[in-house]
């Protein structure tokens, strides 16, 4: 097994490591030898100094996704963008009407900022998505109506990978005078973002997703045609006004320098992360009864979320505790739910509950896969063993006969 | 999510996997859980003429406390009289496991597959004994 460090880390979708040169630019906005001025202080120049830095890391945000620099709002992360581009617009044109449109799919962070705004009286549809975990476009326009005010739909699934056409969503969006923000935390580094031609009005980014520190994100919020928003926090207009707070010069030049590289880097990168990827699946694909969830075309480079039936996620994790992976039953919390995105497909329970996320990133090694296709068929091959689910398709008996008692 | 010793040891060396022949006279057969909640257990005993369980297999899809739950069934009941086997309670298990409370589900249904076993087994040998049913 040579060098082959473990556990294997293939969790890249759920955060990364900081790049080493992020965290470089990172130290020198910290100590007294460094920026640590306040950028907000108009005074001196250590002030002078830090908001310069923070303005570079601006550019460097605004131009990996075609925005103009004054564009840019720094949040705390991809759920505050999330909640004030959706709270804010809300808020902001909730005389317009109190119509929201999103989907069933989304993060939590913004279903359950949706589910706010129904507490506090607005009106939200949550759209079903097709078996390939896809919008219909058709069904997006039958929802539309006079008074909705707000459509939010993510650019890249967290869980199952898939890229949703955001281009022709905003399209609709526009035709119908309608604010179109899209969470983009999953696609920066991933896919192509140009907002100077795309239709999109507000869009949420996280900088830890993309090899950046965690606690910082930022929000585009479009200025032609001009997108209003009321802010969510307070106190000293910090951001004109949008986002108050203390700027972190630490945490946003990190983001700056991460953004950068990634759009400098994306295209060999991606093409290193898709070979392994296509390795990985074709790994796994081999044993029976295994199934990839979300489309097989339109999905990120590094993601592969996959089923293995007649075993139990959870289970499977634990005969894994050489790769870091994630699962798709939430079996650990209390509630014992399958994934809702892969319920959203349409995915039987058991297969929802089987399901694990493997996500390449920038430091996978072709050994790494290689070693993780031999633990999987390990895993999977004893714990069907122990499966009596297994046992039975084996004998050719269809599961769906079977009248189940519930528990 | 941190698993006790116990649950770990059952799981990696999971105790009497396997399966008897359903339609042998001394086995009984308990199948209890559904796929759609994430666990289905089946627990077979295979009981001689003195009514003792002799022998019993299990196969499981479930979480590692599920397996370690049945794993650690099969391995009481074995030696026990059918009387004896139905008093096991998923509190025992849930004790000896040392099961966090998000489990306990987990023992609950290990018993009832030992009921359902040992019910099975009496239904082909024609004791229509009223067991009192778990809820």
């Amino acid at each position: 097994m040579s060098d082959l460090k473990l556990p294997i880390y293939l969790d890249y979708s759920s955060t990364t490591p900081v790049d080493e040169r992020v965290a470089e630019e990172m130290k020198k906005c910290l100590t007294r030898d460094g920026l640590f001025g306040n950028p907000a202080s108009r005074s001196h120049s250590f002030g002078w100094d830090a908001e310069k830095a923070v303005e570079k890391a601006r550019e460097q945000v605004a131009g990996l996704v075609g925005a103009d620099p004054r564009e840019i709002i720094w949040t705390s992360g991809a759920t505050e963008a999330d909640n004030l581009a959706i709270k804010g617009a809300a808020h902001f044109y909730q005389r317009k009407g109190k119509h929201i449109i999103t989907v069933k799919t989304e993060h939590k962070a913004v279903l359950d900022t949706a589910r706010q705004l129904e507490r506090e009286g607005y009106e939200v549809t949550y759209l079903g998505v097709d078996e390939n975990g896809l919008v219909d476009l058709q069904e997006l326009q039958d929802t539309m109506r006079d008074d909705t005010i707000l459509v939010s739909v993510m650019h890249v699934n967290n869980e199952i990978g898939v890229i949703q056409d955001i281009e022709a969503i905003g399209n609709l969006c526009r035709e119908r005078g309608i604010v179109f923000h899209v969470d983009a935390a999953q696609s920066t580094g991933k896919v192509g973002i140009d907002l100077s031609k795309l239709p999109v009005d507000l869009m949420s980014f996280s900088a830890h997703k993309t090899y950046g520190p965690k606690g910082i994100g930022a929000l585009y919020v479009r200025r032609k045609p001009r997108v209003r928003i009321e802010a969510q926090i307070h106190g000293g207009g910090h951001e004109r006004g949008m986002r108050s707070g203390t700027l972190a010069p630490h945490q946003i030049v990190g983001m700056g320098e991460a953004f950068r590289i990634a759009g400098a880097e994306m295209g060999t990168e991606l093409e290193r992360i898709r070979m392994l990827r296509d390795r990985l699946w074709e790994g796994l694909n081999d044993m029976e009864e295994v199934y990839l969830n979300g489309d097989k075309e339109r999905r990120v480079a590094h993601n592969l979320n996959v089923s293995f039936n007649f075993v139990e996620g959870e289970s499977l994790i634990m005969s894994l505790r050489d790769i870091a992976v994630s699962s798709g039953s939430a079996c650990t919390s209390a509630s014992l739910e399958p994934s809702y995105v892969l319920r959203a497909l349409g995915r039987d329970d058991e297969l929802a509950h089987s399901s694990i996320r493997f996500s390449i990133g920038r430091h996978t090694t072709v050994e790494e896969v290689d070693h993780t296709i031999d633990i999987v068929h390990k895993a999977v091959g004893k714990l069907r063993e122990l499966s009596p689910l297994w046992e039975m398709y084996q004998e050719g008996i269809d599961l769906k006969s079977i009248e189940w008692a519930a528990h | 999510m941190a698993y006790s010793d116990k649950v770990m040891d059952h799981y990696e060396n999971p105790r009497n996997v396997g399966s008897f022949d359903k339609s042998d006279d001394a086995v009984g057969t308990g199948m209890v859980g559904a796929p759609a909640c994430g666990d289905v257990m089946k627990l077979q005993i295979k009981v001689n003429d003195d009514g003792v369980i002799e022998d019993a297999k299990f196969k499981t899809y479930g979480c590692g406390s599920a397996i370690a739950s049945s794993s650690l069934l099969t391995e009481w009941v074995r030696g026990k009289s059918l009387e004896e086997a139905s008093q096991i309670k998923n509190t025992q298990i849930a004790e000896e496991l040392a099961l966090p409370p998000v489990k306990i589900h987990c023992s609950v249904l290990a018993e009832d597959a030992i009921k359902a076993a040992i019910s099975d087994y009496q239904e082909k040998h024609g004791a229509e004994e009223p067991e009192q049913k778990t809820a």
